[in-house]
């Protein structure tokens, strides 16, 4: 059983639940950019939570199947269809052999993930079939999926069609996006002023945002604190001695425009980074698209884990409905 | 030195040793993250060391964030009188300076450069008081380097000049960073130099490329089959310069699988190398030849 790719979209890769444990050797976790999405999208059609699926960023991809499947689609709002009749997103259909799988134009959110029941079964490289295409790790030949590539997909029995995840428990970015942040790493380097105006502006989504981060801007430029510069760090007032950079956490360059690190996040640099966006709404980054209002919200550590807490009760209450 | 802790969202602690860069400092920091690693503490997931900070991930729901802060501050203490000595490993890079590549590359972005007038090299050269480029590169290449950290891509190891800090070489990235470098460009920026492991965006000032691939996913370089990622930090580097020819032999011998690096094991002992760097070094070189 193979996946057969007619049109690949834009950027589609295969994705599961990522690598941790090479952040150290500069190979990040990866992994859908949306979990929670990829996870529903598996228990949709009766796979582990951690299968691989794909996912697709802002264009859908063609494909066809050389045999009967059960597919689901979640994430992103995007119009689906099999030989040209519509199917209802987070929701499993079956797809028969020889029949083609393909989509309209997105409506809502930047990524959709298709799940296949047997999930894709490419070789996994350190643990995972996640796509790194900088390192050509994972993934299909370690690159996004092209025109004319036969995916492998692992046997599994069809499920029921029309299981489906409850409208409350599927959940988008609002308008403005809020992205709830800690502020702490090198929070220090920035002056009261500036520390206040990057809550209070409104920034928008830059088009440079991919998965490795999101960058924003229309906010007012950033101000430091004055300092003579620690030897090695370099002279900009953005520069430190270059350490580690966490998944979520905010890089100023220069100052001006923020960049949100995201699944495929490079694991070290040399600027200064003034805080973190929270685990929680990790996967709410990768629902954004170019040109979408965003607030940054400032939280304690207690708000964040209760966040987390939720969003965990949440999944819970999907594995109810599914499993 | 005074260390700093901080959370990194919920899931990270970020521990900097020194704001600014020094070997105590990167002693320190990777006594404090193996001493972190030992400690074997549920819920950490990751511990990435760095120039002279280290960060840990951890899953909040297995231990709570200020749990996790307890413990490591705990372990300062014990990383702070641990011996600065290593066993480690001298290796010799092969670096084709002024090569076309790099060159085509830093002629594309030359608007994003300090100095569109020249060549990275010359600014390099000039802002750092020297009067030829050849000069400049003998500098960069006389004295061995030591790898104080790996990542921002995959393998891409940081190094720092083992001289004094009179000595080291400084200069800034690139004002905005470019989208491409050659792969195995070997650049500079602050008082680092870096092998770009893969092609790709990036911001240091680029001298010249290595033929030696230090990062392969195939796992197909004769010397990368045990492991994808080449570098580890503690690591020693010495730069060999070399013409096109040798440049255009070790290719050949890499994809042959022929090609096999210099390498020697050796002790790197920080208050002796404090004590005599010139010495040190000698030492290093001399175990290295008789490789």
């Amino acid at each position: 059983m193979t996946l057969k790719i007619v049109k690949p979209g834009l950027a589609t890769s295969i994705q599961d639940l990522g690598r941790p444990g090479y952040f150290h050797l500069g190979i990040p976790e990866g992994g859908a950019m949306d979990r929670l999405a990829l996870r529903a999208a598996n228990m949709l059609v009766g796979n582990p939570e951690d299968a691989a699926c794909l996912e697709a960023v802002f264009m859908g991809p063609e494909i066809t199947f050389t045999a009967d499947v059960s597919v689901a689609v979640t994430g992103g709002s995007m119009p689906i269809m099999v030989d040209g009749e519509a199917r209802d997103g987070w929701t499993s259909f079956t797809v028969k052999a020889g029949q083609t799988l393909s989509f309209g134009f997105l409506s809502g959110g930047a990524r959709i993930y298709i799940a296949v029941s047997g999930g894709i079964a490419t070789e996994p490289a350190l643990g995972s079939r996640s796509t790194y295409p900088i390192g050509a790790l994972g993934g299909f030949h370690g690159r996004n999926i092209a025109e004319g590539d036969e995916l492998p997909v692992g046997a599994a029995p069809l499920v029921d069609e029309g299981r489906s995840v409850p409208a409350d428990l599927r959940r988008g970015p609002g308008s403005p996006a809020e992205l709830r942040v800690l502020t702490g790493l090198y929070w220090y380097r920035l002056t009261e002023k500036s520390g206040e105006n990057f809550f209070s502006d409104t920034w928008t989504v830059a088009p440079e945002a991919d998965r490795m981060g999101y960058r924003f801007r229309g906010g007012q430029p950033m101000e430091f604190v004055e300092r003579e510069q620690p030897f090695g760090a370099g002279a900009d007032p953005s520069n430190i001695v270059d350490g580690c950079y966490s998944y979520g956490s905010i890089q100023v360059p220069g100052g001006t425009e923020p960049i949100v690190l995201h699944r495929d996040a490079v694991s070290g640099g040399g600027y200064f980074t003034l805080g973190a966006v929270i685990s929680a709404d990790m996967d709410l980054i990768g629902q954004l698209q170019p040109n979408t209002p965003v607030k940054f919200v400032r939280v304690e550590m207690d708000e964040a884990l209760q966040a987390r807490a939720d969003r965990r009760a949440m999944l819970e209450k999907i594995r109810k409905e599914l499993v | 030195m005074k260390t700093r802790y901080s959370y990194g969202g919920d899931e990270h602690i970020y521990v900097e040793v020194d704001e600014e860069m020094s070997l105590d400092a990167f002693f320190i920091s990777l006594s404090m993250s193996k001493a972190v690693r030992e400690a074997n503490i549920p819920g950490v997931t990751e511990i990435c060391p760095a120039n002279a900070s280290f960060e840990v991930r951890f899953d909040p729901d297995v231990i709570a964030p200020d749990a996790m802060m307890a413990r490591i501050k705990e372990l300062e203490h014990k990383a702070e009188t641990a011996e600065k000595r290593l066993s480690t490993r001298i290796v010799e890079i092969p670096v084709y300076f002024q090569d076309p590549w790099t060159h085509e590359t830093l002629m594309r972005f030359r608007e994003r450069h300090q100095d569109p007038s020249g060549s990275d090299l010359d600014y390099a050269a000039r802002i750092n008081g020297y009067d030829s480029v050849a000069a400049f590169i003998e500098a960069f290449h006389s004295q061995p380097w030591f790898v104080s950290m790996v990542g921002f891509v995959a393998g891409l190891p940081f190094l720092y000049q083992l001289v004094e800090r009179e000595k080291q070489l400084q200069v800034p990235k690139y004002l905005s960073p470019r989208t491409d470098t050659p792969k195995q460009t070997v650049g500079y920026g602050g008082c680092f130099s870096c092998i770009y492991s893969v092609r790709g965006a990036g911001g240091y000032q680029m001298f010249g490329v290595t033929p030696m691939p230090i990062f392969d996913p195939e796992q197909e370089v004769s010397y990368l089959k045990d492991f994808m990622v080449f570098f580890k930090p503690g690591d020693i580097v010495k730069w060999k310069p070399i013409d096109r020819a040798e440049y255009d032999r070790i290719l050949e011998e890499v994809e042959q699988g022929a090609y096999t690096p210099r390498i020697a094991e050796v002790e790197f002992d920080l208050d002796a190398f404090n004590a005599d760097m010139t010495g040190f070094n000698a030492k290093l070189m001399e175990a290295l030849n008789d490789a």
